[in-house]
C-alpha cells in the first residue's frame, strides 16, 4: 500500500453532496448571529447604542465587548514568545474577542446581533449605533515605526526587534567580500481564502453542563485548550470541539477566533444554539492574512562565486494584534531559513516585528519559508547575474554537499542531494533548450525568461525540545490511538486533522501495511475532542512526518502485543514470532495465526470450556495502543523549480509557459495526494508572484475585499505543470517521510519572479501585474534613452 | 436581502404595468440580484421579465442582427445565424463573465444596467444599434448616457437591440484579472461609410474613440495606430489599471482589433 | 408565492418568501446541503446547480425564477448507487481535496462537456472560469474533466 496511488477513501462522500461542514449542521432551536464590525481601521469606541437593535423583531439578544467582560472572558492570545535582541520579552497587546475601547482594523469585531433567523440578524445589525472616534490609522508596514503609537505603552509599534547569527563574523564576511550585492525585497500581503468561509456553532447542555463548539478548525484540541486555559470559557474536560469536515485551510483555520470565543460563549449565555457563518467579505476582512514583509537583504560574493556571507533586515507586518502563531512566523520559521540550501558559513538576521491598523497577520501556507525562499532565491539569482554567472552553475556551486550539515544559524539538515534535484530538473526542463524557445518568443514579439528556485523548507514541525526552547507556549508532537475492535476493523484516532490533504487515504495506507488490515476495514478519525487523544493538529507540514509516525509508532505496539498473544497460543517465544502481511508465524513451522485471529483473541481472555485462554497470564484483554511522536528533529524537504514565462510586451501581461519541479520528500506514501499538494502549493506560489494582493490604502480600507478585486487564481491562469521526484529519506522519523503541504508555496514565488525579471531585464515586485511590467518595461526603455 | 414582491410579467405591456415607485426588471438578474445580496440596492417589486415571449430570439436580416433582449449570452454565442452575420458579436457574447453567467444574462439587461466595464455596450456603439424599447426606438449613440445610466424612464422596458452588420469587425477584451469584467474592450468594426471604434471599460460610460477612428479611417490598418498617444485625462483609474495604462490597452486592443477584421 | 418545481427528480411543492436565493431554497428548504457557498459576488461556483440543463449560480437566482422548472442539484446525479460518469473521474484523477468546490465544479464540468463534445485543454480551462478552488491548482480537475470526455 505504502508509495501506491491508492484513490482517496474519502472522495465519495464529497462528490455526491454528503460532505458535512460547518456551515450544513443545523441544531434544534438554533439562533443564528451576525457580527457588528468596524468600518473603520483605527478609532476609539465612544459609545454603542444597542437599544433599538434589541427591540427589533425576532432580536434575541445584543452583545458587545463589555458583556464580554463582565463574564469575565479573557482576551486572544500570542502563543510564542519571542525575546528582543535587548533580551526584553515582545510587547502583546489586549486582543479582547469583541472590542471595548479601540478598534484597530476594519472588520474588527464589536458587538453580536442574535436573532431567530439570519435575515432578522442582518436586519437589526444595521440598528445597532456604535459612536466611533476615527483616529489616524498606520496602514503601511513600512510606516508603523515612525508613526504614532496604535497601542497604548508599544513604543514604535514595535512587538519585538529579534535577531539570529554571527553579526560580527558576518561583517567580517563583506569586508573580506569581493562583491556585494544588495536587494531590496517585498513580500506582499495575501489572503489565505479557503474556499470554505469560516463558521461557528455554539451548543450549550444545561444538563451536563457541556459545551460543544462546532467550527472550521485545523486543530481542535488546541483550540480547546487556549480557549479553556487563557480565554476562560469553559473547563477543558466539559468543552468540546467538533471540527468536521472543513473546507481547506492554509493556516488560516490554524487558531481560535474571536467568532469562536464569542459564538461559545453566547450559546453558553443564552442555553441556546447560536449560528454564525462568515460572508466572503467578512473572511476577507478578519481571517487572518499571509506574508506582508520588506526586507534589505544583501550577499557577499568571493570571486570565484562563493557566498560567504548574508545579512537580512526584515520588517515583518503583525496586523492589529499579535494572533496565536503571528510571532514565530517572522522569526524561528523564516530567520534560520533564509539561508537556502546553501553552504554560507556566516548569517546575520534582524526581523523587527510592527503592529498596524491591519488584519493580523498569521501563519499562512508556508509561513515564514516562502518570505526566506522568495529572499535568498532572488538575491542569488541577481548575485549570479551582478558576477556574470550562469544562475545554475552559481546555485550549484553554493549548495550544501555533504550531510548531515549543521547551518550557520540553526538547524541541522540530515539529508538531502541537491545537485540531484537539480540536475533532473535542468533537464526535465530543457535548460539547455532555452535560448532557442526564446528566440522563438522573440519572433513572436515576445518575452521570454526563465527562472530558478532552488530550495529547502523545515517541516514537520515538531521536535518539542526544540520549538520549547525557542520560545512555543506547547511542545508539538502528535498522539494516535488505534482501536482494533474484536471483529477486525479499525478505528485509529489522530490529533491531526485533514481539511483536503486525505488525511483518511495516506493513514489508512501506513496501517493497512503495517498491520496488514485492508484499507477498507480502517477508520481514520479526527477532528473531534471528545473522540481521540490529544493532539497539536494540522499545518507545517507535519501531519504525515509527526502524526503518521505517531500512528506508525501505535502500530507497532499493536505488533508487540499480538506477537505476545501469538506467542502464548502458538506455544512459542514471543521473540520467534515473526509478523509478516498480516500474519503472526513461528519460522520454520506452519504455525501462523492472522491478525484478525489475534485481535479477537484479545477480548476473550478467559478460559472456554476446554478452551485456555488465548492471553498469557495477567496480560491485559483488549487490542488498543495509544503513541505519541515527538521526533528529535525537523524534516528538510528541498527541491527545484524551474519557471518559464512569456510576457507580452505591449500589455505587459505574463503567461506562465511551463513550470517544472523536482521535489524530495523523502519516502512517498501515496504519490498522487502528493501531486495534489504540489499542485495547490503551486498554484498559490504563482498567484503569489503574479495576481494575488491584499491592498490596504492608507485611511486602512482594504480595498481587495471581494474577489472582484482581489485575483484568486482561476484554471487558465495555468499551464500543466511537470512533476517529479528524487528521494533521500528523512531519518529523524521512521517512516523517512519529509512533508509536502507547503513545498509548492514556498518555492515558486521566486522561480515566477526570477523569470519575469529574466524576460524583462529589470526589477519588478510581486505580484507582477500586467501594469507593472508595463510600466518596468517603460520605465527601462526611457531609461536607456536618457543613457544614450 | 430586503423582502420584495416578485411578479411574473407574461408580456410586455403586463412587465411595464407592474413597475412602480421602487421597481426594478429583472431578465438574468448576474448584476441585480448579487448588488441586492449585498446590501448595496432594494425594491419594493422585481418584475420578472426573462420569460416574456416577444423578449425572445434572434432574427437576422441582410442588413441588421436584431436580437431579443432576454436572449441569454449563450443564445448569442452560440447562435450560427449571429456566428454568420456578425462574427465578433458572438465572440463577445462568448466571453462575457463565465459558462454561469452567460447562461441567465440577457442583452437586455446588460445594456440596461450599463455597467462602465460591462462589454455589450461596446457593440452597440460599433455596430450602430438601434434599441427597441417598450415605447419607442433609441439610437445606441443616444442609449448610454453615464456610469449606470441610460436614456430608458423608470417603467420603460428594453425589448430588443437591432445591430447592422458592418463589412467586418472584431472586439478585443483585456479583462480585469479578479473580476474578469473589461478592464478595457474595444469593438472595432468597418462599416460602409465609416469606421467605429468603441470602448468600454475605460471610462465612465462606453464611447468612440475619435482619435482611432481618424486614424483607422484614412488607413485601416493596425500600423496606422502605431505613433497614437491616447489622452488619458477621462480615463478610469483603479488598483488593477491606472488611467495611462488603460489609456496603452485601448491602443493595443485596438491595434489586435484591427488585424482581426482582416 | 407558491414554488412547484422538480428538484433531483423529484416533484416539490412549498411556500417561500419572494427573496429567497434559489441556494438558500435548496440548502435550508430541501436540505441538500452539498451545494454550497463560497462568496458572496456570485464568481466562486460553488453554489452551480443545473436548471432545465444548464448550469447556473443558485446564489444568482431567485428561488421563485425556478418555479416550473427541472433542478439538479449534486445529490441528484448518482443513479442506482452508481456515480455519474463525471464524479467517476474526479475519484480517479484526484480532482478533488477538500471538496467543498467541488459539487460546483463537478456541476458546471457536466454542462462543459454537454455544450463541448471534444473540447481542448484550453477550452476546459476557459470552460471552468466561473469556478474557484483553491486546493488543486486547477491540474487535477482538468484532468478529470478531460477523463470523463465522451462519456456524458
Amino acid at each position: 500500500m505504502i508509495g501506491s496511488k491508492v484513490e482517496r477513501k474519502e472522495d465519495k462522500k464529497f462528490l455526491t453532496g454528503k460532505g458535512r461542514y460547518t456551515a450544513d449542521i443545523t441544531l434544534h432551536n438554533q439562533s443564528y448571529a451576525v457580527f457588528i464590525r468596524s468600518p473603520h481601521a483605527r478609532a476609539k469606541i465612544k459609545g454603542i447604542d444597542t437599544a433599538k437593535a434589541k427591540k427589533a423583531s425576532g432580536v434575541i439578544d445584543v452583545l458587545t465587548g463589555k458583556d464580554l467582560a463582565d463574564d469575565k472572558i479573557g482576551g486572544l492570545i500570542a502563543g510564542w514568545k519571542i525575546v528582543s535582541k535587548d533580551g526584553t520579552d515582545m510587547k502583546c497587546p489586549a486582543h479582547p474577542a469583541l472590542a471595548t475601547d479601540t478598534v484597530n482594523y476594519v472588520g474588527d469585531h464589536v458587538a453580536l446581533v442574535i436573532a431567530e433567523s439570519l435575515q432578522e440578524a442582518k436586519d437589526a445589525a444595521d440598528l445597532v449605533n456604535v459612536d466611533y472616534k476615527v483616529l489616524k490609522a498606520v496602514a503601511n508596514t513600512g510606516d508603523a515605526m515612525n508613526a504614532e503609537a496604535i497601542h497604548e505603552g508599544i513604543d514604535k509599534n514595535l512587538c519585538f526587534d529579534w535577531e539570529l547569527g554571527d553579526k560580527a563574523k558576518v561583517d567580517e564576511a563583506f569586508s573580506s567580500a569581493d562583491k556585494v550585492v544588495e536587494m531590496d525585497i517585498v513580500n506582499n500581503r495575501l489572503v489565505p481564502n479557503a474556499m470554505e468561509p469560516r463558521a461557528s456553532i455554539g451548543d450549550y447542555n444545561s444538563s451536563s453542563d457541556e459545551l460543544t463548539l462546532y467550527t472550521t478548525s485545523q486543530n481542535p484540541h488546541l483550540s480547546r485548550l487556549v480557549m479553556s486555559a487563557f480565554n476562560a470559557l469553559h473547563p477543558e474536560h466539559k468543552f468540546r470541539i467538533v471540527a468536521p469536515d472543513v473546507g481547506g485551510g492554509f493556516g488560516s483555520k490554524i487558531y481560535p477566533y474571536s467568532e469562536d470565543v464569542v459564538i461559545a460563549w453566547a450559546a453558553k449565555r443564552l442555553q441556546r444554539p447560536v449560528k454564525w457563518v462568515c460572508e466572503r467579505t467578512e473572511s476577507f476582512l478578519s481571517d487572518c492574512h499571509g506574508r506582508d514583509h520588506i526586507t534589505k537583504a544583501a550577499v557577499a560574493v568571493k570571486s570565484d562565486g562563493t557566498v560567504t556571507g548574508l545579512k537580512v533586515d526584515t520588517i515583518a507586518n503583525l496586523g492589529g494584534y499579535a494572533s496565536l502563531f503571528a510571532t514565530v512566523t517572522p522569526t524561528y520559521l523564516y530567520g534560520p531559513l533564509v539561508l537556502g540550501l546553501y553552504n554560507i558559513p556566516a548569517a546575520y538576521c534582524n526581523v523587527k516585528a510592527v503592529y498596524t491598523n491591519t488584519a493580523p497577520v498569521d501563519a499562512y501556507r508556508g509561513a515564514g519559508r516562502p518570505e526566506a525562499t522568495y529572499l535568498i532565491e532572488r538575491i542569488m539569482d541577481k548575485a549570479a547575474k551582478e558576477m556574470g554567472m550562469d544562475r545554475a552553475e552559481f546555485r550549484k556551486k553554493n549548495f550544501i554537499k555533504q550531510f548531515p550539515h549543521q547551518q550557520c544559524l540553526v538547524h541541522n539538515i540530515d539529508s538531502g542531494d541537491y545537485d540531484a534535484h537539480f540536475d533532473k530538473a535542468l533537464n526535465l526542463a530543457d535548460y539547455a533548450g532555452f535560448e532557442k524557445r526564446k528566440a522563438e518568443s522573440a519572433a513572436k514579439g515576445k518575452l521570454r525568461g526563465i527562472g530558478f528556485s532552488t530550495y529547502i523548507e523545515a517541516c514537520g514541525i515538531a521536535p518539542s525540545a526544540a520549538v520549547m526552547s525557542l520560545g512555543a507556549g506547547v511542545g508539538l508532537w502528535e498522539s494516535a490511538e488505534i482501536r482494533f475492535n474484536p471483529t477486525g476493523n479499525i478505528s485509529v484516532f489522530t490529533g491531526t486533522h485533514s481539511h483536503g490533504q486525505g488525511h483518511d487515504t495516506t493513514f489508512a495506507q501506513i496501517v493497512s501495511d503495517k498491520l496488514g488490515v485492508p484499507v477498507e476495514n480502517i477508520e481514520i478519525v479526527h477532528g473531534d475532542t471528545d473522540k481521540g487523544p490529544f493532539g497539536m493538529g494540522t499545518y507545517g507540514s507535519r501531519s504525515l512526518a509527526v502524526g503518521g509516525s505517531a500512528i506508525s509508532k501505535a502500530c507497532d505496539k499493536i505488533v508487540e502485543k499480538g506477537k505476545a498473544v501469538a506467542a502464548n497460543m502458538l506455544e512459542a517465544k514471543p521473540e520467534d514470532i515473526e509478523f509478516k502481511d498480516g500474519e503472526f508465524i513461528v519460522p520454520n513451522t506452519n504455525k501462523k495465526k492472522t491478525m484478525g485471529e489475534i485481535a479477537f483473541a484479545c477480548y476473550l481472555p478467559g478460559t472456554y470450556g476446554e478452551i485456555k485462554s488465548p492471553l498469557p497470564e495477567g496480560m491485559e484483554p483488549g487490542l488498543k495502543e495509544t503513541a505519541f511522536y515527538d521526533p528529535v528533529n525537523f524534516s528538510f524537504p528541498a527541491g527545484s523549480h524551474i519557471c518559464e514565462v512569456e510576457i507580452d510586451p505591449t500589455t505587459g501581461e505574463t503567461k506562465v509557459d511551463t513550470y517544472t519541479c523536482v521535489d524530495d520528500f523523502g519516502n512517498l506514501i501515496n504519490p498522487m495526494i502528493v501531486e495534489g499538494q504540489i499542485h495547490g502549493g503551486l498554484a498559490q506560489g504563482i498567484g503569489q508572484a503574479l495576481y494575488e494582493n491584499a491592498y490596504y490604502d492608507e485611511t486602512g480600507q482594504l480595498v481587495t475585499a471581494s474577489y472582484m478585486d482581489y485575483c484568486m487564481p482561476r484554471a487558465d491562469n495555468f499551464p500543466e505543470f511537470r512533476i517529479d521526484y528524487t528521494c533521500t529519506p528523512a531519518t529523524s522519523n521512521p517512516l523517512g517521510v519529509k512533508g509536502c503541504g507547503e513545498a509548492g508555496a514556498i518555492a515558486s514565488p521566486p522561480a515566477v519572479m526570477n523569470a519575469v525579471v529574466d524576460a524583462i531585464g529589470t526589477e519588478v515586485t510581486m505580484p507582477a501585474t500586467a501594469e507593472k511590467v508595463w510600466r518596468a518595461l517603460k520605465d527601462k526603455k526611457s531609461a536607456q534613452k536618457k543613457a544614450a | 436581502m430586503k423582502q420584495f414582491n416578485f411578479h411574473e410579467a407574461k408580456n410586455v405591456k403586463d412587465a411595464v404595468k407592474a413597475s412602480s415607485k421602487k421597481s426594478a426588471f429583472l431578465s438574468g438578474g448576474q448584476t441585480l440580484i448579487p448588488s441586492m445580496k449585498l446590501r448595496l440596492s432594494s425594491f419594493d417589486d422585481v418584475i420578472n421579465v426573462k420569460n416574456i415571449k416577444d423578449l425572445q430570439g434572434i432574427k437576422v436580416s441582410s442588413k441588421s442582427v436584431t436580437i431579443g433582449a432576454a436572449t441569454t449570452h449563450a443564445e448569442v454565442a452560440a447562435s450560427k445565424d449571429v456566428k454568420k452575420a456578425i462574427p465578433s458579436l458572438s465572440h463577445l457574447a462568448g466571453m462575457i463573465g463565465d459558462a454561469q453567467v452567460r447562461n441567465k444574462g440577457t442583452l437586455g439587461g446588460s445594456i440596461a444596467n450599463n455597467d462602465p466595464s460591462a462589454c455589450y455596450p461596446s457593440a452597440c456603439i460599433a455596430l450602430d444599434a438601434t434599441v427597441h424599447t417598450s415605447d419607442r426606438k433609441i439610437e445606441a449613440s443616444k442609449f448610454f448616457k453615464g456610469m449606470f445610466e441610460t436614456a430608458l424612464k423608470k417603467d420603460e422596458l428594453v425589448t430588443a437591440v437591432e445591430f447592422k452588420i458592418p463589412e467586418s469587425s472584431s472586439y478585443v477584451k483585456i479583462p480585469n484579472p479578479a473580476s474578469r469584467y473589461a478592464m478595457v474592450g474595444v469593438y472595432v468594426a468597418k462599416h460602409k461609410k465609416d469606421v467605429i471604434c468603441a470602448v468600454t471599460g475605460a471610462q465612465a460610460v462606453v464611447y468612440r474613440c475619435k482619435e482611432i477612428e481618424k486614424e483607422l479611417g484614412n488607413n485601416f490598418s493596425s500600423d496606422s495606430l502605431n505613433n497614437l498617444n491616447l489622452d488619458y485625462s477621462e480615463m478610469n483609474s483603479d488598483i488593477h489599471a491606472s488611467a495611462e495604462y488603460r489609456a496603452s490597452l485601448v491602443l493595443s486592443a485596438a491595434q489586435k482589433a484591427v488585424a482581426n477584421c482582416k | 408565492m407558491k414554488l412547484s418545481l422538480k428538484v433531483n427528480g423529484k416533484k416539490i411543492e412549498k411556500e417561500v418568501d419572494d427573496n429567497t436565493l434559489l441556494v438558500s431554497f435548496i440548502r435550508e428548504n430541501l436540505n441538500l446541503t452539498g451545494t454550497h457557498v463560497g462568496c458572496d459576488t456570485s464568481q466562486c461556483g460553488s453554489c452551480v446547480v443545473h436548471v432545465n440543463g444548464k448550469s447556473v449560480k443558485s446564489c444568482a437566482m431567485f428561488a421563485v425564477d425556478a418555479n416550473g422548472s427541472e433542478v439538479t442539484t449534486i445529490e441528484g446525479l448518482e443513479k442506482d448507487g452508481k456515480l455519474h460518469p463525471v464524479q467517476e473521474s474526479f475519484k480517479k484523477h484526484h480532482g478533488l481535496q477538500c471538496g467543498y468546490c467541488t459539487p460546483g465544479m463537478v456541476m458546471s464540468s457536466i454542462d462543459l462537456l454537454k455544450s463541448h463534445k471534444n473540447p481542448t485543454e484550453e477550452e476546459i480551462r476557459k470552460g471552468l472560469e466561473g469556478n474557484i478552488c483553491r486546493c488543486t491548482g486547477y491540474q487535477n480537475i482538468v484532468a478529470s474533466v478531460k477523463g470523463a470526455i465522451g462519456k456524458v
